[in-house]
């Protein structure tokens, strides 16, 4: 074993992801959404593909129809069958949640941990940053992207479609969340480095980040091996919260029609039609809010127990 | 103190110059007239528009003419989609609604998420903490253009003194209050709930409880101040947010507030109502997060020295 | 801490007391005012320059034309402003006699000098006026606003005297009374205009129609404007028929949501609605059915097609596009607002017969796909279809693109725009297909047609036809009503054999009105005259 190793090991401790998975064993609320969490997204990806009904076939004439053999849960206002739209818009709002969360998290450690550790006047540039971009209009750049990428995706797609023999509409289904996608990551990370830069300036004070300074560890390290995963905790909050959250934004997208291009469907788009018909045909909107609602609540406990799980100190008691 | 709150300022002024900066150039960018409407313009009147909103004259004068009138007279131009009016005058009729909104609205949010978080901690993994929880995650699960409708359908018809929409009763705040501030509220909760373990598993509040001291002085004295820490954080963006991004809540409940121009100025590419609205919200973004930052200076000492 | 409960307690009971427990709209109509959606903020209120449906709501309440609508018949014109008027032999000159009671609200009196200054001030170059070319019905008023000819006085508008105004046209319009209801012809102020613009008319956006400065000659005078919150308007006291008004005033929300304005009718906020969505007809049937009004509208849901562009330039794809549209379905699924399929550009009118045009024909459509030289849709490229962002649109989008798919195997991409991006793309011919729709001025079939002239800023086909627009000249020359109604029919020929648009339906009015209110009836144009309207009280 190298000297390198050695070191590496110290750092790790036995098993933080051990001890973590076995008390997040015992946190039954968290138990319960991990395995809805995981339902959900075999029922989206892979239960999907099992279901012959086509979500985009229109069929005017039998619109608002009840639930029968055909149509599980029966179909939307143009005819269309709601389970596979509700699964397919899954699949979307899905996607876009965890991609952009990973996007947002990622640029919000790095940035937020930089600027909170280096601190002075660094910190304060950083932070008016960040603080002037929470003051852009999303609008406006959500309009922007999608002029400027979408062309681009566009010529992306016709490859795949044209050069590789990929289905032209699955394509289209995925490609044109992109712009969305990044749009909404742009602005998320905006909140997630806020909060690990409050979280990492109070924790370079701590004792652990004196200690390991003392042992003369590159402030790279002190920084990324140290004091980020003593915040794993908030940030595993936030990050958990931004997934319903993203889907939100999708939604409120759609709510001003820069959503998901139509005739493909997302929970956002779902619910969003769904509500104008609260008077006339509720359960427009009670399938799609259901399936969400629930799933929203499945990551949050699934949250919840992650932080407790992760976080020693409060396990301890 | 004072060099501090001084350099912050200078510090906003030159992000929010830039981003206002961005703004001119990019409605300009995206597709799109601010005169288009049903009624073609016929091509030699378009000269005649531009005209009268100096929109004729090169790009580089007309950022400096229309810097030099709000630094000099606080003259921020003329909305090109509401003819004859100021923007001037469209921020200063909507800012007051769009905060009296914000206020009621975080005032929802921080009497129901700081309690329930509270007692959820202290209740930890027992099915108080998962109640309240799932209690203050109803914001944050049904989007407000579920349950805006769903309270002008279940409350508003059913209870007199409450409008299902409008700005005219001083009791039209409730409901658009509570949409929007359920959605904060379980944000609040959750970080309260997070900060207030992390403070309760430190070593001084264990000493406090060996030493005998009763339980509710040890939250409201020792855990509570520095388990708000991330709640304050999130507060300053929070409350922007809630007085621009409340969009959905204002067209909804028909509230003339800020939130809705800040979607038309976009959609129907406003050239001086936009940059106006940012120009402003970023002002406001600015000295709310300066208070944030000399709140959480006076929560946390050890702020101080960074 | 005790304390604050207490304190927010006692504040919340004294805001309950402060309340009133009627419905608004039961105070409202106590207090006589009429309480309306009016859909959005409008643009503006100088009658020169707006050019929507909402802003002339507003405009009918503050201003007056020569003539006005009749509460309960389409085309008739009542007396406004005029309280006569006559027309030469070949319905070629004017001669409106103005009542000598009508008054600004200053207390000025209206003159014909008002209507001519105003007229002028219309056409003027230097005003950025689109509807500017309602007036080109005056001799010379198109070459004053081309700046073909600088003199505002060789335009045919001429004040005899005080009372007296004459108009001469450039052709015989015996429907000319029908056209001065609309709020183009209306006068505006002169006295305010210029003091407000410093001897220059043609200065725009001075701020006349401020609350506080304008002024105006109709029922009614702005009383309050508050931005994206409500306008409202009083009795004006020196209106010439002041004593027939029955409203003390009228309140206009400009509700952009209109769900959110159906639950406000529903929870008794309002008189009338603007709109009633169509999702929410079936409960409107099914829980008021007294208050539903489903009216006809003069107005046309089309597609428009760029005939600029490849393979959309031959006439037997557009046909074929046109025979794949099931438009009863539509009428029937989709929108379920009584709307009647559509087979031309313009609807039914009394005396105008509709052409046959486009009609449901899937074969017919595969079999012009196939002589066009595309069998089964093979060698088409993926249209893309422009549409606005509204769920409606997107709706009857996602409709025409599944009838394209399962009738003729043709791909449409659905495009969604905000509305200034979704007009101006139009406006530059940057789309294949777009869905649209166009609301009459006035009751006549040329409101329809002559924007399909090869100039026309709202034709945006680029389709343009010599016969078509000799037909449309000829029926204007001639003065036998009959043969101008025929001649316009085989106008409207010539367009739907080229199939430029495609016709989908006629618009028909869906909105809720409570039984109190009284003198509203179902107009055509749906411009209903406020002064007659009543409000029933207990």
């Amino acid at each position: 074993m190298s000297g390198n190793e050695i070191e590496e090991r110290l750092e790790k401790g036995t098993s933080l992801w051990k001890d973590a998975w076995l008390r997040l064993r015992k946190n039954k609320m968290a138990m319960i959404g991990l395995w809805v969490v995981i339902f959900i997204f075999l029922t989206c990806f892979v239960f999907r593909w099992f279901l012959p009904q086509d979500p985009n076939a229109v069929a005017l004439g039998n619109e608002f129809a009840p639930p029968s053999a055909q149509h599980w849960l029966g179909t939307d206002q143009l005819g269309r069958d709601m389970l596979t739209r509700i699964l397919d818009g899954g699949q979307i709002s899905l996607l876009v949640a965890i991609a952009a969360t990973c996007l947002t998290v990622s640029i919000g450690i790095i940035y937020g941990g930089i600027s909170g550790y280096v601190g002075g006047r660094v910190d304060g540039v950083m932070m008016r940053i960040v603080d002037g971009l929470l003051a852009m209009p999303f609008l406006i750049v959500v309009i922007l992207f999608r002029e400027l990428i979408e062309v681009r995706v566009d010529l992306i797609g016709k490859f795949l479609t044209s050069e590789w023999g990929w289905d032209k509409d699955f394509v289209r289904r995925f490609s044109n969340i992109i712009p969305l996608l990044l749009a909404i990551a742009a602005f998320g990370w905006l909140t997630m480095s806020r909060i690990v830069r409050t979280q990492t300036a109070a924790l370079k004070r701590g004792e652990f980040a004196e200690a390991a300074r003392s042992l003369g560890l590159s402030h790279f390290r002190i920084l990324f091996r140290h004091i980020l995963p003593n915040m794993l905790g908030p940030v595993i909050i936030y990050a958990t919260l931004t997934i319903p959250s993203f889907i939100l934004y999708e939604a409120t997208l759609s709510f001003i029609g820069l959503g998901v291009e139509p005739p493909n469907s997302s929970w956002g788009v779902l619910i969003k039609e769904g509500a104008n018909y609260l008077e006339s045909n509720v359960s427009m909107l009670i399938f799609p809010a259901v399936v969400f609602s629930i799933t929203l609540f499945a990551f949050n406990f699934l949250g919840d127990g992650l932080r407790d799980a992760l976080d020693p100190k409060a396990a301890k008691d | 103190m004072l060099r501090f709150i001084l350099s912050r300022f200078l510090q906003t002024a030159l992000v929010v110059f830039c981003l206002v900066s961005f703004t001119h150039v990019t409605i300009r960018m995206i597709p799109g007239n601010p005169f288009a409407d049903e009624k073609a313009m016929q091509p030699h009147l378009r000269e005649r528009v531009a005209e009268a909103f100096g929109l004729n004259e090169s790009f580089g004068n007309q950022f400096v003419s229309w810097w030099s009138n709000v630094l000099t007279k606080g003259d921020f131009g003329l909305s090109t989609s509401l003819f004859g009016r100021s923007v001037n005058e469209i921020l200063t009729s909507a800012f007051p609604v769009s905060l009296t909104l914000g206020l009621g609205a975080m005032f929802i949010a921080l009497v129901i998420g700081i309690p329930s978080g509270v007692i959820a901690s202290l209740r930890h993994n027992g099915w108080i903490d998962y109640g309240s929880m799932i209690l203050a995650m109803v914001g944050i699960c049904i989007p407000a253009f579920v349950l805006g409708p769903l309270f002008q359908l279940w409350i508003a018809r059913n209870v007199s003194w409450l409008s299902s929409a409008g700005w005219e009763r001083p009791t039209d705040i409730l409901l658009p209050a509570l949409t929007l501030g359920l959605a904060v509220a379980a944000y609040v909760a959750r970080l309260t709930r997070g900060g207030m373990l992390e403070v309760l598993s430190q070593d001084y509040i264990r000493t406090a409880r060996a030493k005998g001291v009763p339980g509710h002085t040890i939250i409201l004295r020792h855990a509570l101040r520095p388990a708000l820490l991330p709640v304050v954080t999130y507060l300053g963006p929070a409350f922007a947010a809630v007085i621009t991004g409340s969009f959905v809540v204002e067209t909804i409940f028909q509230i003339p507030g800020l939130g809705q121009h800040f979607v038309t100025a976009v959609t129907s590419k406003d050239y001086f109502l936009l940059p106006g609205l940012v120009l402003f919200y970023g002002c406001l973004m600015g000295i709310a997060n300066l208070i944030v930052d000399i709140v959480l200076t006076i929560l946390n000492p050890r702020l101080r020295e960074a | 801490m005790r304390v604050l409960p207490v304190i927010l307690l006692s504040l919340f009971s004294a805001l309950l007391l402060s309340c009133d427990r009627r419905s608004s709209i039961a105070i409202a109509t106590e207090d006589n005012i009429l309480v309306i959606g009016n859909s959005n903020e409008p643009k503006g209120l100088d009658p020169h320059l707006v050019s929507g449906v909402l802003e002339s709501n507003l405009i009918r309440a503050l201003f007056e034309g020569l003539c006005v609508d009749n509460p309960s018949k389409d085309g008739v014109a009542d007396k406004g402003v005029a309280k006569d008027w006559k027309h030469s032999e070949d319905y070629r000159v004017w001669t409106f006699y103005l009542n000598e009671k009508a008054k600004w609200s200053d207390g000025e009196p209206v003159t014909a000098h008002d209507f001519v200054f105003s007229y002028q001030r219309m056409l003027n170059p230097k005003l950025p006026s689109k509807y500017a070319d309602m007036l080109y019905f005056i001799k010379g008023a198109e070459e004053y606003n081309k700046e073909k000819n600088p003199d505002p006085d060789s335009i045919g508008a001429k004040a005899i005297d005080d009372r007296t105004l004459e108009l001469t046209l450039r052709g015989p319009i015996p429907f000319l009374p029908e056209i001065t209801k609309h709020y183009t012809w209306y006068p505006v102020p002169r006295h305010i205009i210029l003091k407000f613009s410093e001897g220059d008319p043609a200065t725009p956006f001075t701020g006349w129609t401020k609350p506080g400065n304008i002024v105006s000659n109709g029922p009614f005078q702005l009383k309050d404007w508050k931005i994206k919150h409500y306008i409202e308007v009083e009795r004006n006291p020196h209106y010439w028929d002041a004593g027939n008004v029955q409203l003390d005033g009228i309140r206009f929300l400009p509700i952009s949501n209109s769900y959110t304005e159906t639950r406000m009718f529903l929870d008794e906020q309002l008189h009338i609605t603007y709109i009633l969505p169509p999702e929410m007809i079936p409960y409107a049937k099914e829980h008021v059915p007294a208050m539903l009004r489903q009216e006809d509208y003069i107005g046309t849901r089309y597609l428009r097609i760029n005939t600029r562009r490849q393979y959309l330039d031959n006439v037997k794809v557009r046909h074929a596009l046109a025979c794949a549209i099931d438009r009863a379905q539509i009428c029937k699924s989709v929108r379920g607002g009584n709307e009647k399929p559509a087979s031309g550009v313009v609807p039914p009118f009394a005396g105008y017969t509709v052409p046959p045009g486009a009609s449901f024909d899937p074969e017919r459509g595969r079999q012009l796909l196939a002589e066009a030289g595309y069998p089964n849709g093979e060698g088409l490229p993926e249209f893309k279809f422009l549409t606005t962002d509204r769920d409606v649109s997107r709706r009857m989008a996602e409709a025409y693109m599944a009838m394209w798919r399962e009738h003729l195997n043709i791909n449409v991409r659905i495009q969604q725009r905000e509305w200034t991006t979704y007009l101006q793309d139009q406006y530059d011919g940057a789309y294949d297909l777009a869905g649209a729709g166009w609301i009459g001025d006035f009751l006549y079939p040329t409101t329809f047609l002559d924007m399909w002239t090869k100039d026309n800023g709202n034709n945006n086909t680029g389709w343009h036809s010599e016969d078509y627009e000799a037909k449309l000249k000829e029926s204007e020359n001639s003065i036998v009503p009959e043969e101008k109604l025929q001649l316009l029919q085989d106008a409207e020929k010539i367009f739907l054999a080229d199939m430029p648009i495609i016709p989908v339906f006629w618009y028909t009015t869906n909105y809720l009105i409570r039984p109190e209110v009284e003198g509203w009836h179902p107009l055509q144009l749906n411009n209903h005259p406020y002064k007659n309207v009543s409000l029933k009280r207990n």
